[in-house]
Formats: structure tokens, sequence, C-alpha cells
């Protein structure tokens, strides 16, 4: 069906060879309004695309006439000023181009409104930040809190456009003061590679010429830099980290885990350790659609086949044994919080880490960090926009590093449980395990709290019950046996309702999973059940199950899962 | 339950293995294979999370990417969420005949809708004008058939260089019950994590290809060597000229009154329905020759362009309705 027999042409290979050499830079774009963001994007998109054009034309040996008419730059992206006249949303933007050298995506977020959400939102998946400095106003308390976001978000490289050249008649003297001054900036917030070039948007010298009127300035104009900066993983690490994902299991011969390569290279045969079950194993192979790979690294999606059969789902990570991750369910993080509500104390959120969703609570507001000033605040709750630093507690263990090690373990989001907002966004700072253990302990002769039994069990407490189908039940109590829940099935019979009732409350404390068999309950008597387990209940009664015993018992087994670890869209089986 | 107290606290901790992984090495990958990469754990994160998710297959060459980078995700498994395509029935035959031939070979489940209601009742673009046409054949067809399936997540081709309001669509882009998009309240997305939850009646539409251009679509389509429908070549066709564009005719039910055929040596740029697709004068007939139009277009487009904050505006409030 494919008609691609006719490849040669335009020495088409040759571009496409080209082309297939180039690497991916993410950068987002901040500065004030009126800073010249619009124009500068603007040119940057229409005159890189003459730079394609012109490779392009290289290869084709022939040259393209280019025109050069007035165009307004800022036209080309939205402008702000056009947006806000129109009522159209003001959000992050994604915009694209790409050289013969590299292939670009801007996040362009808007100033004003939601500046912290959407900079926060830009800057999360940036290698390179731009911050744009009126060289007529220089480094404003903006500039200031445009820096500290890039830094908090880990962005690795930095560019500081001083822009408006023409106005200071491109005095090198000008830009000199300038650079001191964020460099100080820099220095304060430990901001690694930072790169200064002054530059007229409107005029166009050093976007992506460099124009004649500041011989003084011999660095790299602007695009040069986007073209040529390293585009640096935020650290370079040997520590395997591989969320599983999805389970891919399209028969009983194959099973393997999908997932991204969070960090490190992986290879078969390399060891690995299992997460939370610390099952060693070693990788028997890298399966892809385009074959078996020898290797596997970021920020590549790959399915692994393991040597051993071990129990891996969602959720689960496989590392390096060497260097394994920190596995807490307490921990510090800087928050930054989206919601017009402001945070609630004790109020039990979801927290989204990898492919991991579990209950998390804000147990401490330890402070909030001024933006323009840099200050740390004491507050007891954050508001929107607001950043700060928050320890946490989670019903389960996550496996993490600090952010600054490794962006991917180290972040989450923050999901209302009822109205489904994502909240907020954190970056792991500190595990404070350490810090417990090191306390003398108080806990010893304490009584067992609900937490330890969860730590112990794997899963929380649980209520089943299935009407009129006793051998379903029975089934249910050895599926759920053989998967590691403390289970008991408990029958009518023995244990009427009533009791059941007055009961459940110590089966719970004990981190039971029961499974109640019995005749047909009234809707009273089932109302009461359910205000017992609350979200644990389960009246199998209310979902579609299979006929089959064996199919019905595997898919509430999957729906159960949602006991470990919460899981979300309504999907609760991980596994094909 | 859930009260943990703090003294309740507790850590695992590993044993480090003595093994330490290979030193690292400086591996990388070409952005196509950065994005392609991107794409798999969209669609992986998705199916992991929606109870239903379906693909909206629309034949063009966006879906056709699309469709490879599925079979990619969860290979050596089949493609685990069927292909939705919302026929309005004045489809091209090539598309159909490609459609069906092609879920066959990958052994994808097809699901064909139609607003049989609106069909019935005479529903065409000539007596309707496109635009309310659009809404009941498509916009409304789409909506019912998620509905029909209830389907919690539908996989969509758009990518954000499309236009402007694509541009802050979010990856996954919430619906209300309605399957309406209100852009003022996106949810933000940081990261590659994507918040998957939604009550009842609600659904995201995910969009893999999201950071994809359309020079990107084609480099992939010729670097994987993925079919795509014939129309995309030019070659010669009976053609009408209609209010600037040029339209193919099939047979005498195509034309207006008046109208007469010539044979013509066009190509499509994109896939639609017969009487709304323009053609384009092109004699490109292989992969190398339409990345070479496209870049020439690319500028062209750009000197000529007229920035038209209409209709942009007007495709934001398209979207809100529902539509794609
Ligand atoms: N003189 C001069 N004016 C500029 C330059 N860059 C932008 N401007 C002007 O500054 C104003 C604000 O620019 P715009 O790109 O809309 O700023 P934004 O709000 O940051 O997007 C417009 O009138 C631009 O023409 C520059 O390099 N030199």
């Amino acid at each position: 069906m494919s008609l691609v027999a006719n490849r040669e042409a335009w020495g088409f290979e040759s571009f496409m060879k080209q082309n297939l050499e180039k690497d991916l830079l993410r950068l987002t774009t901040a500065g004030s309004v009126d800073d010249g963001k619009s124009t500068l994007i603007g040119r940057l998109l229409h005159d890189s695309k003459s730079v394609f054009e012109d490779q392009l034309a290289a290869v084709k040996k022939s040259r393209i006439n280019r025109s050069t008419g007035a165009v307004d730059f800022s036209l080309l992206t939205d402008g702000l000023r056009a947006e806000r006249e129109q009522g159209i949303t003001i959000d992050v933007a994604y915009r694209y181009f790409e050289t013969p050298l590299r292939k670009f995506i801007i996040a362009d977020t808007p100033g004003h409104e939601q500046y912290t959400r959407n900079m926060a939102t830009g800057a999360s998946t940036a290698n390179l930040a731009v911050i744009l400095i009126d060289s007529t106003k220089g480094v404003l308390a903006q500039t200031r809190r445009h820096t500290y976001i890039a830094s908090l978000l880990g962005i690795p490289n930095v560019l500081v456009a001083i822009n408006k050249m023409d106005l200071v008649n491109y005095s090198e003297e000008v830009f000199l003061t300038l650079q001191k001054d964020f460099d100080a900036l820099a220095k304060q917030l430990a901001v690694p590679h930072v790169v200064t070039i002054p530059i007229s948007a409107l005029a166009g010298d050093n976007v992506v010429e460099r124009g004649v009127h500041m011989p003084w300035y011999h660095g790299p104009t602007f695009l040069e830099h986007l073209e040529t900066v390293p585009i640096r993983m935020e650290t370079p690490s040997d520590a395997v980290r591989f969320p599983v994902q999805y389970v891919i299991r399209p028969d009983a011969s194959f099973r393997g885990f999908a997932g991204p390569v969070a960090s490190g290279v992986i290879r078969p045969g390399d060891p690995v350790v299992s997460l939370p079950s610390e099952r060693k194993t070693r990788v028997k192979s890298i399966v892809t659609f385009d074959g078996d790979a020898p290797e596997a690294f970021p920020p590549m999606s790959v399915t692994l086949t393991l040597e051993d059969e071990i129990d891996l789902s969602r959720g689960d990570m496989l590392v390096s044994p060497a260097h394994p991750p920190r596995a807490s369910r307490h921990f510090d993080a800087m928050v930054v919080w989206f919601n017009a509500e402001p945070t609630e104390p004790g109020k039990s959120y979801l927290l989204k880490h990898t492919t991991r969703t579990v209950r998390a609570k804000a147990l401490q507001f330890r402070y909030r960090v001024n933006v323009n000033t840099l200050a740390h605040e004491p507050v007891s709750s954050l508001h929107m926009n607001d950043i700060g630093y928050v320890e946490f507690e989670t019903v389960s263990p996550l496996f993490f590093d600090p952010y600054t090690e490794n962006r991917i373990t180290g972040s989450f989001i923050l999901i209302d449980p009822i109205s489904n907002a994502t909240l907020g966004a954190g970056m792991i700072r500190a595990d404070l395990a350490d810090q417990t253990a090191a306390e003398p302990s108080t806990k010893e002769f304490a009584p067992v709290t609900a937490g330890e039994r969860y730590m112990r069990h794997g899963h929380m407490p649980a209520l089943i019950v299935v009407e009129g189908n006793i051998a379903l039940a029975t089934r249910l109590e050895r599926a759920l046996f053989d998967e590691h829940f403390e289970v008991l099935h408990v029958s009518g019979d023995a244990l009427p309702v009533s009791a059941l009732e007055n009961q459940f409350a110590a089966f719970a404390s004990a981190g039971l999973v029961v499974v109640y068999s019995c005749a047909a309950l009234s809707p009273g008597e089932k109302r009461k059940l359910g205000n017992l387990a609350a979200d644990r209940y389960f009246d199998l009664s209310a979902l579609q199950l299979p006929a089959e015993e064996i199919d019905a018992a595997r898919q509430i087994l999957a729906l159960l899962q949602s006991l470990r670890v919460v899981v979300d869209g309504g999907n609760p089986g991980n596994v094909i | 339950m859930g009260e943990t107290s703090k003294e309740a606290v507790n850590t695992t901790t590993i044993n480090g293995g003595g093994e330490r992984a290979a030193l690292l090495t400086p591996q990388k990958i070409n952005y196509l294979r950065a994005l392609e990469a991107e794409s798999i754990h969209i669609l992986r994160e998705a199916v992991a999370e929606f109870a239903r998710p379906v693909m909206l297959y629309s034949i063009g060459k966006d879906s056709s990417v699309m469709l490879r980078l599925a079979q990619k995700a969860f290979y050596p498994g089949k493609i685990p969420f069927p292909l939705l395509h919302i026929d309005t029935s004045y489809k091209f035959p090539e598309m159909v005949e490609f459609r069906d031939r092609y879920a066959r070979e990958i052994g994808a489940e097809l699901i064909v809708h139609k607003n049989q209601e609106a069909l019935d009742a005479g529903a065409n673009p000539f007596v309707l004008g496109t635009q309310k046409c659009c809404g009941l054949l498509k916009t409304k067809s789409l909506l019912d058939a998620l509905a029909e399936g209830d389907f919690t997540a539908a996989f969509g081709g758009a990518r954000r260089d499309e236009e402007k309001s694509r541009a802050k669509e979010r990856v996954y882009s919430f619906r209300d019950s309605f399957g309406q998009w209100d852009p003022k309240n996106q949810r933000p997305e940081l990261w590659n994590i994507f918040n998957s939850r939604i009550n009842k009646g609600e659904s995201i539409r995910v969009f893999p290809l999201s950071n994809w251009t359309e020079a990107d679509v084609w480099f992939y389509i010729y670097l994987e060597n993925i079919p795509i429908v014939p129309l995309y070549f030019a070659k010669e066709h009976n053609v009408v000229i209609r209010g600037g564009s040029i339209v193919v005719a099939y047979d005498k039910w195509d034309l207006l009154p008046g109208e007469k055929t010539q044979r013509m040596v066009v190509r499509m740029r994109s896939l639609g329905c017969v009487p709304c697709t323009g053609a384009i004068r092109s004699t490109a007939d292989t992969l190398p020759k339409i990345i070479e139009e496209m870049i020439s277009f690319r500028r062209s487009e750009r000197e000529n362009r007229v920035i038209d904050h209409d209709e942009e505006g007007s495709m934001e409030i398209k979207k809100r309705e529902g539509y794609f």
C-alpha cells in the first residue's frame, strides 16, 4: 500500500539524514508584560523558518528568494493584548520551530494572572528558561520571581535576553551592568548555567542574525545559543528508575512491563530490584515493535521482560540494586498551589507520583516563599499561586529521589478526591525517614496503629458483600488470600447482619478484608454496612459481574487493588 | 481508617546490592524518537487509567501515525481499545476502503458511527451549509457515539501547531458531561503526570500527538513506512472549481446545476468529506515530493498570511461546544 518507492529526488536522502540527527530542546519563556516576549518569539518563529528553508535550498542547490517585508512579529504569536481584548483564554501556549540543528518546543507562559501556575507548568518540562529583561527597566521584582520559579522547577539552563537594546543606544555599559545585576540574582538562587545576550527583538539584532549595532558583543546570537547549548539531563545518573506503567500480557507466554526509563541505562542481563516487593531479578530483554533493543535510557518508553516470574504491576518500580531510591511515607516537598480554595489542614488528597496514586495528607506547613523577596514566611495554609514547603505523609510508601536528582521520581501532583481538580504540584526535597529513625523511638510500647497494620498487610481493610452465592464468596476468599490479602470469609448463617454491624469495627481495626456472604439484604441494611465501611464497601450486586465465578473473582480482585494503591480514571485493572 | 498518627511512620529500606549499573554514557535519541517515546507514554498511561478508552480514527495522516504509535505502545499485544470512525457518509470511497482494509490488517476493532437520523432527514452540506452539516454529522455524531460506547477517554490525533486555540490545549483535555471544553478551566498539566480522575458522565480527550508538527508527521510516515490513503498523492481526477476551491467529483450526483468537470492532477492536503475538501494542484506523487512541497508551502503561507483573529476565536467556540 505504501507508495514510497521513489526516494531519490532533490537530495532528499541527505536532507532526511541531517534531519534525523536533530535533537529536541524544550524551553520556556518568561517576562513581564511589554518586555517584548511576543515580539521575540514571533521573530524567532519567523526567522528560523527561513533558516530551515535555507537548508532545504542548500540540498536542492538553489536559492530561495526570501522576502523581508515589514512584519509585526508579535502577531505571529498570540499577543497577550489581543487575547485580553478578545476574551481569549490566557494560558500556557506551546509553539514549535526547527532549524537544521534542532527542533524546539516553546512553552510560552503569559504573565499576570495565574502567573505562577502558568510558569510552573511551562517550566516543568523545560531544559532551558528564557528570561527577558527590558534594558530600560532592569532587573525587576518579576525577574526575581521568574528566575526563582525556573530554579525551583529545576531548569538546568537559563538564557537571559536583555531586550530593547536599541532604546539604550546599544550600550555595552548598560548591558554589563544588567548582566552583573542578574548574575548576583543567579548566584543567590544557585542557578547553574546562565548565558546573557543583548538583543533587540524589534530590530532583530542578535536574535537570529548578528546585526551591526553591537560589535562589542562576541558571544552567540540568541538562536545560536539555543542551537548549541548542551541539553543537560538534570542529573546524569546511572541509577535505574523504571516505574511500571502497564503490564502487557497478550497470552500466557509473554509478560512484559511497559514504562518510561526515568533514569539510568538498562541492558539485558542487568540486575534489578522490584519495589515494593524487594524481589531481585535480571532484565531478560528490552522488547520493542522494531525488535529487541540492546539498551534503554531516558526518555525512551520501552517494555521489559524479566528472568524470573515476579509479582509486579502498575505503580511498582524496577530499580538498580546498587542505587535504590528512598522508600518512605514521610517526606518534605516544595509545593506550588494552583487552586482558588486554599489547602485544608488534615484533608486527604490524592497524590500522583510516577505511575502510583496514593492518599496523602499535608501534616505541616513549614513556610511560604515570598516570590518577590524570596523571604520565608510562616503560614498555616497555602493559597492560590503560593509556593510553600510542606511536610507530607502518604498512606503507602512512595519510591522517590529528591527532585534535584531526578525530575521524574522527585515530582508529584495533588488531586482533589471529590472535585478531581489538579490542586498543586510538588517537588520532593527530603526524606524524613532518617530523622524519624534517629529520634528515640516513642512508639515501642505505644498501641499498634492502623497505619502500622497497613504497612504490614499492604492494604486497607474492606467489606465485600456477596448475596446468595457462597461459592463465589469462597472463591473470592481463596483468590484474595493467594494475592496476599488478609482476608476472612464470614457467612451470614454464622453471623447475622445485625451482629456484623457490631463486629465490623473490630475486623476493620485488625485490617481485615471481610467477604460477607448472606441472603439478599434490605436497602436499609446495605446502607448501614455501607456507612460502616465507607469508601471501602463493595456491594457485588451493584457490579455487573461475568457469569463464570472465576472471571468474576478476577474482576473483583482487580477492583480491590484500590485497597493497596488508589487508582484513577475508573480503571481498577492494570493487567491485560 | 486512614488515621495514621505520626508514630506510625514507617519506612522501607532497600539493601544495596553489590553490582553497579553500567557507567553512564551520553545516550541520545533524535527528536522524532523523543516525540515517539512521549506519545507512547501518553497512550499507555491513558489505557492504564481509563476504564473505556477509544481512538478517534479519522483515516487521515495524523490518525495513521497515532495508530502506528498505539501498535508500538502495546506490542506484542494488540491495540487494547477500539477505533471509532465518525462516518458522515460523504467520505471519499478511497478512505472507507482504506479504513476497512487497514483495520483488518492490523487486527484492530473498528466501530463506524453515523448520525443516521440526520442522514435520513436529508442532512447534506448544500442544504444545511457546512457549519450546520458538520454540527450534525460530525460533532453530534461523535458525542452520541462516545456516550453510546460509554467511553471515558478518546484519543485524538490533533496537534498543537494546527491552530491557535489548540496551542493552549492540554494533552489530557477534560470534557464535562455535555462533552464540552472549558478553556478557562483547564487542569494544570506538569511534567508527564496526567490527572485522569473523572466523575460519571465526564470524559477526557487525550492527544498523544500534541507536540508533533505537520513536518514531524510526514517525516515519521516516511521513516516508518506507514501506509496512508492514496488521495494524499497527486493523481489525475475529475474535478470542478467551486467557490475558488478544487473539488473532486466522483459522479454526476456530486455536481451542482451548471457545473462541468475537468481532468486535473491534484492531491489532498487533508482528508474530510468529498464536497467540503479542497484539493490542491500538485504533481507530488511521492513522499519526498510531498515533504518538499510542504516546506515550500510553509514559506508561502508565512508570506501571504493574514492573521485572522475572528477565525481563531470561532475555533475556540466550536471546541467549547464539543467539536474535536
Ligand atoms: N524599541 C523596541 N521595542 C520593542 C522591542 N521588542 C518589543 N518592543 C515593543 O514593546 C512592546 C511590547 O512588545 P510585546 O512583544 O507585545 O511584549 P510582551 O507583552 O512581552 O509580549 C511593543 O510595542 C513592541 O513593539 C525592542 O527590541 N525594541
